[in-house]
């Protein structure tokens, strides 16, 4: 499936993430990895505030589709892979990748790097790498 | 007053998936594709994110000591390159790479409720706890709280 290229609105929608990020750190101090923030919400080991300041993260990302449903009248354009099983696999990896690595596109990708944080950058390099190694085999190799 | 900022934080980064074209899979997945038909995308989205938060994360530490509405500044301090930190990211690489899905537009897209999606993010859930409950069987302090 073809794509268009979007320099300008992708641009202004990563200024818009990285708004969100600095606006939770100013407000809770706390950085918007959506793994971390996702996982606090079930972790036997959270303190309920965190739980709820995470949850209320987490009911704010729920809500953006359907607001924009409303503003827009139309869902958001998007083509989802729809195997089942490869959407299992793929979801348990990266659910289970991102807070194991402690921090996924968002923690580690964004705001890690912004802060100079080598673990963070080591973290990034890696996840993109097998990422790309990933497509190429499954799109160029087997032919998917 | 900060878990109405916790709230429109989420939200302001979920249109911010939306605007830029990562709620969509696809668009995800052509950036990866590096021999297929490339979509460069998600690196000018990435861009213009530590564009905003580089001078905002290093303004906000040099200017206060704490956050508007809480105690303190909740910023991981470790440096060390661990096994942990290699592997899960490598694992995270290879799911994101099979789905296109990462873990914040997979939550922005849920409503959407693609098949696909359906089944991504209770599985995502499911990979997350597991990660969370072996991480404490490791722990030196299993009882210790998380902030």
């Amino acid at each position: 499936m073809e794509t268009e290229f979007t320099p300008w609105l992708s641009l202004f929608g990563g200024m818009m993430i990285g708004a969100a990020a600095v606006l939770l750190m100013a407000t809770n101090g706390r950085i918007a990895g959506i793994s971390g923030l996702t996982s606090r919400i079930f972790a036997r080991s959270t303190d309920g505030e965190a739980r709820g300041v995470s949850a209320l993260f987490v009911l704010g990302l729920l809500l953006a589709a359907p607001l924009w449903l409303i503003v827009s009248g139309e869902w958001p354009q998007q083509w989802v892979p729809s195997s089942p099983v490869l959407m299992a696999v793929a979801g348990l990896l990266v659910g289970f990748g991102a807070v194991f690595g402690n921090g996924c596109t968002s923690g580690h990708g964004v705001c890690g790097i912004s802060r100079g944080s080598m673990r963070s950058i080591v973290a990034t390099a890696t996840f993109m790498t097998t990422a790309f190694l990933t497509v190429l085999v499954v799109r160029h190799m087997f032919g998917g | 007053m900060k878990q109405i900022f916790a709230l429109l934080s989420g939200l302001l980064f979920g249109f911010g998936l939306i605007v830029s074209g990562m709620s969509d899979p696809a668009k995800v997945l052509n950036f990866l594709d590096l021999f297929g038909a490339w979509d460069p995308s998600l690196a000018f989205v990435m861009g213009g994110a530590i564009l905003v938060t580089t001078p905002g994360f290093a303004w906000l530490t040099r200017s206060r000591s704490r956050p508007f509405f809480d105690r303190e500044f909740r910023i991981p301090t470790r440096s060390d390159l661990d096994p942990k930190l290699l592997t899960g990211a490598a694992i995270f690489g290879i799911g994101w790479g099979l789905g296109g899905f990462c873990p914040g537009p997979a939550l922005t897209a849920l409503p959407i409720a693609a098949t696909g999606t359906l089944i991504f993010v209770p599985f995502m859930l499911t990979g997350m706890w597991l990660a969370r409950h072996a991480g404490d069987l490791t722990r030196s302090n299993p009882k210790g709280t998380t902030r």
